[in-house]
């Protein structure tokens, strides 16, 4: 099996934001990073699945240059090589741009399976996997928390979660994409084995093709608004718990 | 023309799209509304649609539709876009829609805007809303080059009672030509993975814990604090994924919904995934570290500080007298 999984750099989850002067991106310089948190579940479904069938994993990422970081760990985790379109102009694109450029970089390798996260913990458009998808000619399924190949190795069943605790298993042909949600597996982390080894695994650049567009323009980026007004309660951890009570009970008549 | 799609599942419509026809409803100026339903068999949902002041329904009934697919409602909808080619096409924001409206919009190579809290300015000058960064920041988008453009509306943004009814709305066949041999998944009946055991939806008052109680053993901690306020614990998706706590005391999209008299968020910074499930509740008190967290602002009371701190002040407070 010859596995791709889609990873995408963000912002840390502790990252405080900070705008560009003109509010329309994060100050980049600022931020820290990480990889998104359903692209790693999507990682480690990807090293299972090679455990068990054979085959190798092949990392795939589209933006500037900072996203080595998120590649390398994904090698150290146990990824066996990585495709990078590297742009400056990636770092703030949509869903459909980094479709289109990773289709553009994986349509020669004929993938098996592609698999990413559900959403990005950045611009959470939710769209990427199923664009890229569609750019590759391959079928689909989104939000899965389980991944049966089967025995010829010709289709894929996953589960598919739907809302409010029910789930649906689907079968497909390969080649195909999955979408995968958080918690489909336990997260392995890297060995220093596996950081020494990811030193010396190839990462393939590739050029952003020419001529593609954008699908939407952020105009502005603001800190939201707050839909009711809170009560914030200050003061020692004894003195705000006596306040809380008082107002759950006195004003709010809630205990 | 602002085109609706309707989600319905076993001839029951999904409530969520009234919510998405009251926003195409606010940004529509001059532009009528029509919606659009598919399915196997839906002529009652199409007569429960047409009282909602739309011009249209549209029926896009066929054997291949009977069950849901990304293939299936791709082939349908494109159809159905291209000849009416309306100038929005809004859709809630639902896991089905999320698992075919990307195919509908790459396949037509026209922009897709989803998870929208607000729309701004009337017709094609529309602008719209949605949360970006785990809901730290929200942005205002506007789709490039020519529509239709597709927009999905985040659960609970729009208020489906906002939706202003009308006379009964002349209700169409569309035409839908679905090459079965083209739908390449093959979907089995929905299930429920156990009975859920805690009915959450019930509980007059919850405690519901998130990553800032960072490690299993410290449950006790958020349990305590339950006990005392007579609450029932649940939790937000991260500790469910842990297997921290069972996924029946999830709330958020993935789990379940709640409105109860009290809701007590700790340690839970307020992803948009989790706020769909509790905004609704009658009184919030969050306690985060963070005082930017996202929770603060769906919060009617706040404590910013540590919740290894709080929490047991909270229980030693309820317990005195």
């Amino acid at each position: 099996m010859k596995i791709a999984v889609c990873i995408k750099q963000v912002p840390t989850r502790e990252w405080q934001p900070r705008l560009t002067d003109d509010k329309t991106w994060i100050r980049e310089q600022d931020a820290s990073w990480e990889m998104n948190e359903p692209d790693a579940y999507a990682l480690e479904e990807a090293l299972r699945l090679r455990e068990k069938h054979g085959g190798e994993v092949v990392v795939c990422s589209a933006g500037p240059s900072r996203v080595q970081q998120v590649i390398r760990e994904a090698l150290a985790r146990g990824a066996d090589r990585a495709l990078h379109v590297e742009d400056h102009a990636l770092g703030a694109a949509d869903a459909f741009l980094i479709g289109d450029a990773l289709a553009a970089a994986m349509t020669d390798e004929h993938f098996d399976l592609v698999l990413t996260g559900l959403q990005s913990d950045d611009q959470g458009h939710a769209q990427m996997g199923v664009v890229l998808a569609e750019r590759l000619g391959i079928p689909h399924s989104t939000i899965i928390m389980d991944v049966e190949i089967a025995a010829e190795g010709s289709s894929v069943r996953v589960k598919r979660e739907l809302e409010g605790g029910w789930f649906q298993w689907i079968t497909m042909p390969l080649p195909a994409l999955l979408t995968i949600q958080s918690g489909i597996n336990q997260l392995r982390y890297a060995t220093l084995k596996g950081i020494m080894a990811a030193k010396k695994k190839e990462i393939k650049k590739v050029a952003l093709p020419a001529g593609l567009q954008a699908s939407q323009q952020i105009l502005s980026l603001a800190l939201p608004t707050k839909s009711k007004q809170t009560r914030m309660i200050s003061g020692s951890a004894g003195d705000a718990a006596k306040e809380l009570v008082q107002r759950l009970r006195e004003e709010a008549r809630v205990l | 023309m602002i085109l609706v799609v309707a989600e319905q599942r076993d001839g029951k419509l999904n409530r969520a799209t009234w919510e998405t026809l009251a926003a195409a409803q606010a940004m529509a100026g001059t532009m009528p509304v029509k919606i659009v339903v598919l399915g196997g068999s839906v002529g009652d949902v199409a007569a429960e649609l047409a009282g909602g002041g739309v011009a249209e329904v549209l029926v896009a009934e066929n054997q291949a539709l009977a069950q849901y697919t990304p293939d299936g409602w791709t082939q349908a909808l494109r159809g159905i876009v291209e000849q009416a080619s309306p100038a929005f096409v809004l859709l809630p924001h639902t896991y089905t829609t999320r698992d075919f409206a990307p195919m509908l919009a790459a396949r037509l190579r026209k922009p897709l805007i989803t998870d929208v809290v607000a729309i701004s300015g009337a017709g094609t000058d529309a602008r719209f809303t949605r949360p970006m960064f785990q809901g730290k920041l929200v942005a205002e988008v506007r789709p490039q080059g020519d529509g239709p453009f597709f927009i999905t509306v985040q659960i609970g943004a729009y208020r489906a009672d906002a939706v202003v009814k009308g006379a009964a709305a002349p209700v169409s066949k569309a035409d839908v030509a679905v090459d079965q041999g083209a739908i390449r998944q093959k979907p089995e009946a929905p299930f429920q993975e156990a009975k859920q055991a805690v009915d959450l939806g019930q509980a007059e008052r919850i405690v519901a814990v998130g990553r800032g109680i960072k490690g299993q053993e410290h449950l006790p901690l958020a349990e305590k604090l339950a006990k005392a306020m007579g609450a029932e614990l649940a939790a937000s998706r991260p500790i469910c994924d842990n297997g921290w706590l069972p996924m029946e005391r999830q709330i958020g999209s993935s789990g379940q919904t709640v409105a109860p008299k009290l809701y007590v968020a700790l340690g839970i910074s307020g992803a948009i995934q989790h706020l769909v499930g509790m905004k609704g509740s009658r009184t919030i008190v969050a306690i985060n570290k963070d005082a930017d967290a996202p929770i603060f602002e769906v919060a009617d009371y706040g404590i910013v500080g540590d919740l290894f701190e709080i929490a047991p002040a909270i229980v030693a407070e309820l317990e005195k007298i």
